[in-house]
């Protein structure tokens, strides 16, 4: 619309503006996708295709505003439209993500983090995906319920339902790996907690 | 020192003045839940570092070259247009 009577110049520096904020947002794309697919393979599938997405619709995105947030929104968009156009897709995905989320991708990665990764796969995945929003992608409240499509109330109920659920699963029985008694996936994380807020 | 230790963990010392003996019933209640409240909330806490660790864990990973070439191969597609 407006980009239509600007002058050539201005919108490729416009664009290159664009590009190098884009590019600084791959990662954050890549981690979010990540915790929807399980996949890593099928999660890059997912942010190269957002991050098209949003570069081909760049036009009708405010420069100043927040493009995190925008492009996180057409990832996840973009995730749930490939998810309705098939069911039995659907399915695969969700068998998917409970099989990485409970797999170790990366050997040198912290035991630990494979029993948050556990505990995260049995949330329903509107928590989890308000919860991982929040509490590690650093979006407050308001930007994930735009992202999400819902109200503000309803990401903050889903992100303390989820915070409790995930303690009980990690506190309680309903968390069991190699026979480990439970509440040692709780203890372990508590101790590595403190060792991290000792460090920074 | 020890016995603030004690204290925080709601278990207070058994070794108190009378004075305290008076009060210390309700005040080891208070105790044990301020300390159980603490607690909980150490453990979120513990959650929420460990959920931003998961997820900076991908974010610290390089960017495959692929997504740069798909990007670049879309701004030569469309500086070639206009």
């Amino acid at each position: 619309m407006a980009g239509a009577q600007q002058p050539a110049s201005s919108r490729e520096s416009d664009d290159e503006a664009f590009k190098r904020e884009l590019v600084q947002l791959i990662p954050h794309l890549r981690a979010f996708a990540r915790t929807l697919c399980g996949d890593p393979a099928a999660a890059d599938d997912l942010a190269q295709d957002a991050m098209m997405k949003a570069w081909d619709a760049r036009a009708s995105f405010q420069m100043g505003t927040n493009m995190k947030a925008w492009t996180f929104m057409i990832l996840r968009n973009q995730f749930y439209s490939e998810k309705r156009r098939s069911w039995r897709q659907s399915q695969l995905d969700q068998e998917a993500a409970e099989r990485t989320l409970v797999a170790v991708d990366d050997p040198e990665a912290p035991v630990a983090l494979d029993e948050l990764r556990q505990g995260l796969s049995m949330l329903p995945p509107e928590q989890r995906e308000a919860l991982i929003l929040v509490g590690a992608g650093g979006f407050a409240y308001e930007e994930a319920a735009e992202i999400c499509g819902c109200a503000v109330g309803t990401v903050k109920s889903r992100v303390s339902r989820a915070r409790r659920a995930l303690h009980a699963i990690l506190e309680g029985g309903a968390y069991d790996r190699d026979g480990e008694p439970a509440g040692e996936a709780m203890r372990s994380i508590l101790a590595d907690a403190e060792r991290l807020s000792t460090v920074r | 020192m020890s016995d603030g230790e004690n204290t925080k963990r709601g278990r207070p010392s058994r070794e108190r003045h009378a004075d305290d003996m008076i009060e210390q019933k309700p005040s080891s209640e208070r105790r044990k839940s301020s300390a159980a409240l603490d607690e909980a909330r150490l453990r979120q806490q513990a959650i929420g570092v460990r959920l931003r660790q998961m997820f900076d864990q991908v974010v610290n990973e390089d960017v495959p070259e692929e997504f740069l070439e798909i990007l670049r191969r879309a701004d030569s597609r469309s500086s070639e247009k206009g």
